[in-house]
């Protein structure tokens, strides 16, 4: 007979109905098998110990998207995650719901802000152009390569811990930006200059800090940062250059392919544009500081002894491929 | 122990005080490095926005120097390890991809095996040196201070490629080389978070806000210092943390932030003045005074 297993869950509760709604944890312990999910333990709480315990699910099986909340702080599809991935006997383990998004109640949170940033990218086709006698059709490459956006369940795991979001609500974040991609990278689609330029304003694709964070918690590898990287090369590509965004990039890789390394000076001054002027005073109390310190790196650049070479692999990576 | 030694660009550039203690500390635990002079910029992931291949390509010439020369890779910096990291599981697994990128090293001889290990200090100190090892060199208690770790997001996203799997001593290495010189670590979940550089020239009030969340959080936790194996991120954090405090808070943040090698300098029996914490923007005199009057290193 193997020994009866009781794991410990610490789980967020918050009840708005109640006369002094507050968020507290609370304490389960239950018994649970070796092949539990943390989502089994949770349904198990809920149906013999704590009826009042509210949580999403739907399929149990990683298709509806419904149960993305925080483990021991970090958002997972619970039904995904086995206990044993993220808990061992003698421990805890503590759930809270899915971050970035106000709460309804204990792990039920509020997705209509999610909603209304997929909404706010057009997540339809816009075809131009003649309309085809029978469907339209897609080259079979290019939907294998969509099929890697379009496995997005919409779960929310991405937004919950994506470090952006946690700063400023009006960042348009990882979920609906992948989704932006699954329409600007689909050759049926018309409408991929105007999608890059308002994906290149404020709150969009050059707000991101390239943190990785979505790209760990997605449980369906969809790497939105990847997507967003991306979109960022194909809005410098229909001309979208002048915003510091696209001066960042342009001013590394310039200086990688001057001398084979960053020049972080000129990185600072050409990524506010040089006639930046109120961007440049902001910069400035720090880099004289930095001067006083005798540490301002020199805005000349760092030079590697064969630069040619590195040169040339630059160049010949910007010839377009055969 | 030898390696062929990548410093970075920020340890030869902003933050010249890692080279100074990185070197110091190396050759107080008989490390020998040789630099790699010829290499270039990993990318930082900036580079690899706008092509990837030529990212991956440079890194790959780094490698092809390094198998040349016989010798695993240390970096010094959270954001080079990643993106080599990245490189390396790239190129290993595809050899289209590699024959590909060789044939574009080849006016330089090099051409790239995939047998190249690239570490961080921090790893190397962890799985290779040892920590019993490392106390060996530590002349000074730091107990009574308690340091925040940072991380730096690309020692530990994305984790295939950081072999957390194969290693997971990896995860919590920063935590565990922090106590080993007798310091407190301070608990608290900025410590894997994103100092916001990144986006520093491009939304400045959102990389500000990072900025101060992750100090003033550590100092409200009651850290002396907060320590990171990254000088991208320490530029944000010691640049721009009197101005995120600014624009952020009621009151200063004043938290002094530590490369790795200092505080392991600091341990070793170093001054403050030799390990360049005088080069920072925010002010270490604090800790200074106090690492000074605990009891005068006993000699090594
Ligand atoms: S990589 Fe960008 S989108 Fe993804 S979590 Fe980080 S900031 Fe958010
Ligand atoms: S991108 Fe991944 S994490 Fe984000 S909503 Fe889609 S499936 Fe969930
Ligand atoms: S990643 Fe950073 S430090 Fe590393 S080589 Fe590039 S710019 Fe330099
Ligand atoms: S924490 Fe900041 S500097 Fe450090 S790796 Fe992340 S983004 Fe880079």
């Amino acid at each position: 007979m193997p020994e009866t297993l009781i794991a410990n869950l610490k789980v967020q509760r918050y009840d708005p109905e109640s006369d002094n709604p507050e968020v507290y944890y609370q304490d389960y312990e239950v018994e649970v098998e070796d092949w539990f999910t943390v989502l089994d333990a949770l349904i198990k709480i809920r149906e013999e110990i704590d009826g009042t315990l509210s949580l999403r699910c739907a399929c149990r099986a990683s298709i509806c998207g419904s149960c993305a909340m925080r483990v021991n702080g970090e958002a997972k599809l619970v039904c995904k995650t086995r206990l044993d991935s993220v808990w061992s006997p003698g421990e805890s383990v503590t759930i809270d719901p899915p971050g970035n998004m106000p709460v309804i109640t204990d792990l039920v949170a509020d997705f209509k802000p999610f909603w209304d940033k997929v909404r706010q990218v057009d997540p339809y086709m816009q075809p131009t152009g003649p309309v085809p006698t029978a469907e339209y059709l897609a080259p079979n490459k290019d939907m294998v390569h969509l099929a890697g956006v379009m496995n997005c369940i919409m779960c929310g795991a991405c937004v919950s811990d994506c470090t952006v979001l946690e700063v400023d609500d009006r960042f348009i974040g990882p979920a609906a930006l992948a989704k932006a991609y699954r329409f600007v990278a689909d050759p049926r689609d018309g409408k991929k200059k105007e999608r890059l330029g308002v994906l290149n304003d404020d709150t969009g694709i050059w707000d991101c800090t390239r943190c990785m964070q979505c790209v760990e918690v997605c449980p369906k590898d969809v790497d939105p940062m990847g997507r967003i990287m991306v979109m960022r090369d194909m809005a410098m590509e229909e001309g979208f250059t002048n915003t510091s965004g696209a001066r960042h990039t342009e001013s590394f890789y310039n200086s990688v392919k001057r001398s084979g390394r960053l020049n972080e000076t000129r990185l600072a001054i050409e990524s506010m544009g040089v006639l930046n002027i109120p961007g440049q005073i902001s910069m400035a109390p720090v880099g004289v500081k930095a001067l006083i310190k005798g540490k301002l790196p020199n805005p000349l650049d760092h030079k590697i002894p064969s630069k040619a070479a590195v040169k040339k692999i630059v160049e010949h990576s910007e010839e377009p491929s055969k | 122990m030898k390696y062929a030694f990548w410093p970075g660009c920020v340890a030869l550039g902003g933050t010249p005080e890692l080279y100074q203690s990185t070197k110091l500390v190396l050759n107080k635990l008989g490390i020998e490095v040789e630099e790699l002079t010829n290499a270039t910029c990993t990318g930082a992931g900036v580079l690899q926005e706008k092509n990837k291949k030529l990212g991956d390509t440079l890194n790959v010439r780094t490698f092809a120097q390094a198998e040349q020369m016989g010798l695993p890779i240390m970096t010094i910096c959270s954001t080079c390890q990643g993106t080599m990291a990245q490189a390396q599981l790239a190129v290993i697994n595809d050899d289209g991809y590699l024959a590909e990128i060789n044939a574009d090293l080849a006016d330089e001889d090099l051409e790239y095996h995939g047998n190249t290990v690239t570490k961080h200090l921090l790893w190397i100190l962890v799985e290779e040196y040892g920590l019993e090892n490392l106390k060996k060199h530590f002349v000074r208690d730091l107990s009574g201070l308690k340091f925040a770790p940072f991380y730096g997001c690309y020692l530990i996203r994305p984790s295939d490629a950081l072999g957390f799997a194969e290693v997971p001593e990896r995860e919590t290495s920063l935590e565990r080389v922090i106590e080993s010189t007798g310091a407190e670590v301070v608990d608290f979940k900025g410590a894997r978070a994103c100092c916001g550089l990144p986006i520093l020239f491009i939304n400045q009030n959102n990389s500000l806000k990072m900025v101060a969340t992750h100090t003033g959080t550590a100092k409200d936790l009651g850290a002396d210092a907060m320590v990171t194996p990254c000088p991208l991120c320490h530029l944000n954090l010691d640049g721009y943390q009197g101005k995120a405090a600014q624009k952020n808070r009621a009151s200063a943040i004043d938290l002094p932030i530590l490369h790795l090698p200092q505080m392991l300098g600091l341990a070793m029996g170093f001054t403050p003045k030799e390990l360049g914490m005088n080069k920072h923007m925010v002010s270490t005199n604090r800790l200074r005074d106090h690492v000074e009057a605990l009891a005068a290193p006993a000699q090594a």
